[in-house]
């Protein structure tokens, strides 16, 4: 257990590097042997319909789901063998509702810090910047389940950034947002990786938004990746004028299905209601 | 830009040991949850009712039925350790509610992202529970001075009577956790919860005495914890009757199921999200 400790990670170049990583639950395979690497610094976003993997991807990614085969470096860390020292260096923000709305916004930031082993002298001054830089002053001593959908998801990912982790990670951050808080929230997104190099991951199943704002794509479906670049190329690749729906159902061959399951449907409506 | 370039924040952070961090963790958790119930005192006061009812109704026409009660006290004097330690048993019996909500949430989630240790998140819900549970032995403690049950007020044996208590509540709020990690919903949880209070409660000393009981039902209570608190709360609210273990058993007894509970719960904690 010595090396799940604080062992530092080893020089590398990518902050999210993937080696045949698989997840099998029963005979189903979520995700099948996939390799993935994500330059430092890029905002990176996950694509796919519901059930393509990418929620189990994330899920070993952040370390709550073991591998069952093959393996990952997130921030330079192994995701078996440094699973905690990947936790200090990363942020997640799931995409259900994960601040507690009996707290006050202060209140749930201070818990996260206080988790994340921030000294009492630095807590202070880290949690006031955050609520800056999220725009969420003048809310900070109300309770959470008085804010707007925009606010909390601010919050949210305001606690994910107290530890000032490498790599963030977003699972549908903008789901259930409306227009306005859902640019507000990107606008948010770009300034950290401006003056942070923050890398960020972030799944979404919405084609169009991811097109317009990560710099990379990667495209699964069925536990695989079948197209990876910047959208444009991908684009470009099939035809000129094409869409990254296109693009999808060029790269694996079947047209795309927003509907999802059963499953996916009810999270994300769930969500939706919830944020609204 | 490659990781090395750039400062280790996290170094200087791991500075504390990793018991002080383990401690400080568990402190966060709990002092969230008690951020909870100070705004919402209501529920500390609806709490209050089930130990009256139990003490002024049940207790008040019992203790007229002769016979029941061994050493020569009173009744009411018996029940009234025993009323605290059952409510404190069902106030931490449906705690572990909590980390099926906090999942369903997602607030579980980035709780086990963060780099704390599951034990801590675990003992700090605990403690949150034993918390409630010193309420009920305030409201215990009101409710027999008012109706004039004779029982131990000294400093010694009150601080004694909350230091079982709050172990008390964190055994069986652990207890409630772990079987809410295997259950992963609410319906079955709930279920479970109302199955497992009765037998507990009625298979220990808490309303009746061991030596009332027929053999095989005293064999369960022996194996039963609510039956080692109940009798460290009478040994320190009236005294020692007789058939009483000794309250350095009772601790022994409560103590070490209370770390296999924290153990044990910390390891399926991340399994609920998975």
């Amino acid at each position: 257990m010595s090396s799940d400790t604080d062992a530092r990670p080893a020089p590398v170049k990518a902050a999210i590097e993937t080696t045949h990583l698989s997840r099998q639950f029963g005979k189903l395979t979520a995700v099948d042997s996939l390799d993935l690497s994500v330059p430092p610094g890029t905002l990176f976003g996950l694509l796919g319909p519901n059930g393509a993997g990418k929620s189990t991807l994330i899920k070993m990614l952040i370390t709550l789901l073991p591998p069952t085969s093959g393996t990952a470096t997130v921030a330079g860390c192994d995701i078996r063998r440094q699973a905690v020292a990947v936790r200090r260096r990363i942020g997640y923000v799931p995409q259900l509702l994960s601040a507690d709305g009996a707290l006050t916004g202060r209140e749930n930031l201070e818990l996260f810090a206080k988790l994340y082993g921030i000294p009492r002298r630095e807590r202070a001054q880290r949690i006031d910047q955050v609520l800056t830089v999220m725009k969420l002053e003048e809310v900070a001593h109300t309770l959470v389940q008085r804010y707007s959908g925009g606010m909390i998801r601010r919050l949210e990912i305001g606690q994910s950034l107290l530890h000032e982790p490498r790599v963030l990670f977003l699972d549908e951050p903008t789901v259930g947002l409306d227009p306005l808080a859902r640019q507000a929230v990107w606008e948010r997104l770009h300034a950290l990786r401006d003056t942070h190099g923050i890398t960020l991951f972030m799944t979404t199943h919405d084609m169009e938004e991811a097109d317009k704002l990560c710099e990379a794509v990667a495209i699964m479906n069925r536990g695989r990746v079948v197209a990876m670049g910047a959208p444009d190329e991908l684009k470009a690749r099939v035809r000129s004028g094409a869409s990254l729906g296109d693009v999808f159902a060029h790269f694996s061959g079947e047209s795309l299905e927003q509907e999802g399951d059963y499953r996916g449907i009810r999270g994300t409506r769930r969500t939706a209601s919830r944020l609204g | 830009m490659a990781y090395e370039e750039r400062a280790e924040p996290q170094a200087a952070w791991a500075e504390a040991s990793p018991i002080v961090a383990f401690w400080r963790q568990t402190m966060a958790v709990a002092a969230a949850e008690l951020h909870k119930l100070r705004r919402d005192p209501w529920e500390l006061l609806t709490r209050a009712v089930q130990p009256a009812l139990w003490l002024l109704i049940f207790g008040e026409v019992f203790a007229r039925v002769h016979g029941i009660t061994a050493g020569g006290i009173s009744y009411l004097s018996f029940l009234a350790p025993g009323v605290l330690a059952q409510s404190t048993l069902f106030i931490a019996i449906f705690y572990g509610i909590i980390v099926i909500w906090e999942r369903d949430l997602g607030i579980l989630q980035k709780l086990l992202v963060t780099p704390a240790a599951r034990s801590a998140l675990v003992l700090g819900k605990g403690l949150s529970a034993s918390v409630r549970g010193l309420a009920q032995a305030l409201i215990v403690y009101v409710l027999a001075a008012v109706i004039r049950v004779p029982l131990h007020f000294g400093i010694a044996s009150i601080i004694g009577v909350f230091v079982f208590v709050s172990l008390g509540a964190v055994l069986f709020s652990t207890f409630s956790l772990t079987i809410a990690c295997l259950l992963k919903t609410r319906e079955r949880f709930m279920g479970i919860g109302q199955v497992l209070t009765m037998p507990l409660f009625f298979a220990s000393n808490a309303i009746y005495p061991l030596a009332l009981m027929p053999k095989w039902l005293r064999a369960v209570a022996a194996v039963n914890p609510l039956t080692y608190l109940v009798d460290a709360l009478r040994t320190l609210m009236v005294g020692k009757v007789p058939g009483a273990f000794s309250l350095g058993v009772d601790f022994g007894v409560l103590t070490l199921l209370t770390i296999a509970m924290v153990m044990l719960a910390s390891r399926l904690y991340p399994k609920v999200v998975s």
